[in-house]
């Protein structure tokens, strides 16, 4: 039997059993791992033998009768700017290339308390900044579904590890859409969580008004074991919001009979892709037909949630990038004549393309004379855009648009416009900017056999009813069921 | 308003990045389309709107002033591109 290809739940359940042994588990998935991975490129690093030596440990716990936790045993990936200890944590960088954390962050030891084992570290955008995991250091990660396409990103490879059942679940971050963008388009459920639901100590910084943790699954029950592991307060992280611990697996209730589902109209129907469109129009008379009552909604600032993004997140990468000096870790130039040479040369050999264009803009827009026209007003805008979904949930419990206006892509489709490639984040950064929770679950494909996610979005911290409403349009629709071929596709 | 060569050098200098003559070239058109695009945000009336820094409705947390574990100094510094005598070492600042 194929142990890599059941769920998360399924595979928890068995070891707890002892119907299958760690090991058996762990062999499994390093198997997959062989024969898949070289088509993907989904993994940096493999953590072979710290993932076996945990696996002993944990199984001779179980045989002497303890309890291992809840997801006991369970192989999980890991997007690499999260911090492992003594396991190199690269950003995707030059800049980190081999940079070996001596601490893990919060929610790896949640994890691994829980008795999850980290079979390695995932592919990305380098730190975190792409749609596409394209602008990678390392390496290209393959959707899947169509090795000529891009898995999406920033989370890339946390997406494709779990799309190419490499992994059961993954960890990824999302700051404008890094989790849901690319579950869409690897056919896989992304959950990013309310800011301040997860420990953000251990994740390296991109934007920090913006930036999450959280899990990617092939189902919303995975995705839900997974959040309830990772969620909750930490004193490490001030942003960390302290709230009592809640057990989310009872919000998986297959049933929307009279939950309210909001439909901005007036948002989505610019530059949408046909497919894209009816997969949406699908998903509304699905959850019609289920007894939800479909409302339709006004965000009128969404549509300048980019703008007030990219202004934002620019800002707030320009500054956290700044502690990248080549002095105390991370790359160092080798050449150089004095301090400030030392600076520059390693700052512009470690940092890629996009990084250096999302520090610069960040740089212009808080430059004097420019931040109150741009980094202030973009601020304020923020403002409205809260102000919008508070006013919007005042009438329904979840808003419904798509994840992304477009399936994946071939590799270089966007790189002569950085600012295309920018637009495909329209869906995903508005969930940011209010700070609220968003999930993708798999809503269909494209003619070309690509997956399409749909996103729900609930109040901030209402995690559950943003779960049931999803678990519910995935219990009654067969997408999540389908598996990538991974081959190259048309 | 648009982004000039002369505004990429001042940032790039501010930054920190040395720039080639064809990536400022690429960069100037590059930041351009962007700051354009965000000029969007110049149409919106935003008198008397409070600017948000973020959504949580918490400030200043601190912790009690107390001496707590901390790493080794050894672990700190495997990290670290060149050491000496227990420090980080840097080139020459004070000539």
């Amino acid at each position: 039997m194929d142990l890599y290809s059941l769920t998360l739940t399924e595979v928890a359940k068995k070891i707890k059993n002892k119907e299958v042994t760690i090991k058996e588990v762990l062999d499994d998935i390093y198997a997959r791992i062989d024969k898949v991975e070289p088509k993907v490129d989904a993994y940096i690093t493999l953590t072979k033998k710290l993932a076996y030596d945990r696996a002993e440990k944990l199984q001779q716990r179980l045989d002497n009768g303890e309890d291992i936790g809840v997801l006991g045993g369970v192989p999980i990936a890991i997007k690499d700017n999260i911090c492992t200890k003594g396991v190199k944590t690269t950003c995707a960088s030059r800049m980190l290339e081999n940079f070996e954390p001596i601490y893990d962050a919060t929610v790896i030891k949640k994890l691994e308390d829980a008795g999850a084992i980290v079979i390695g570290k995932t592919n990305m955008d380098e730190f975190a900044m792409g749609s596409s995991t394209e602008t990678s250091y390392i390496k290209k990660t393959k959707n899947p579904w169509d090795l000529s396409r891009v898995p999406g990103g920033s989370s890339g490879g946390s997406a494709a590890a779990v799309s190419a059942q490499m992994a059961f679940a993954s960890l990824g971050s999302d700051t404008g859409g890094s989790i849901r963008q690319p579950a869409s388009y690897c056919s896989v459920v992304g959950l990013k969580p309310t800011y301040g639901l997860i420990s953000r100590f251990g994740l390296i910084a991109f934007a920090s008004s913006l930036d999450q943790i959280g899990p990617f699954a092939r189902t919303v029950e995975d995705v839900t074991l997974m959040l309830n592991v990772i969620a909750g307060h930490d004193k490490l992280d001030t942003t960390s919001a302290d709230l009592e611990k809640q057990d989310y697996t009872k919000a998986l209730i297959n049933n929307v009979k009279g939950k309210v589902v909001g439909i901005p109209t007036d948002f989505i129907n610019e530059g949408i892709n046909k497919d894209v469109k009816r997969a949406y129009d699908n998903a509304i008379e699905t959850l019609k037909s289920l007894g939800a009552e479909i409302k339709e909604i006004k965000l009128e600032y969404a549509k300048y949630s980019l703008a007030t993004y990219y202004i934002i997140a620019t800002a707030e990468a320009s500054s956290n990038l700044g502690r990248y000096d080549g002095i105390r870790y991370g790359y160092r130039a080798e050449d150089f004549d004095d301090l400030d040479d030392l600076y520059r040369k390693s700052r512009t050999e470690g940092f890629g393309d996009e990084v250096k264009r999302r520090i610069m803009l960040g740089t212009y827009v808080l430059s004097s004379g420019y931040y109150d026209a741009y980094y202030k007003r973009a601020q304020q805008v923020r403002t409205l855009i809260v102000e919008n979904f508070k006013k919007a949930f005042e009438s329904c419990d979840v808003i419904m648009i798509p994840t992304a206006p477009n399936t994946s892509f071939k590799f270089g489709a966007h790189n002569a416009s950085p600012l295309e490639m920018y637009l495909e984040d329209i869906y995903t950064v508005p969930v940011n900017i209010a700070g609220l929770p968003g999930i993708s679950v798999p809503g269909g494909f494209d003619e070309n056999g690509m997956p399409i996610g749909i996103q729900f979005i609930a109040k901030a911290f209402d995690e559950n009813t943003l779960l049931q409403v999803a678990y519910t349009f995935e219990q009654n629709t067969t997408y999540h069921k389908e598996i990538p071929t991974i081959e190259e596709g048309k | 308003m648009s982004v000039s060569k002369d505004d990429v050098k001042h940032i790039a200098n501010l930054s920190k990045l040395n720039l080639t003559d064809k990536e400022l070239e690429k960069y100037t058109m590059e930041l351009s389309d962007i700051v354009n695009f965000a000029n969007e945000l110049s149409n919106i009336d935003v008198e008397g709107v409070k600017p948000t820094a973020h959504i949580l409705d918490i400030k200043n947390v601190f912790r009690k002033d107390e001496v707590q574990p901390s790493y080794d100094r050894e672990e700190i510094l495997k990290n670290a591109p060149s050491k000496d005598a227990g420090c980080v070492s840097v080139p020459k600042v004070v000539e």
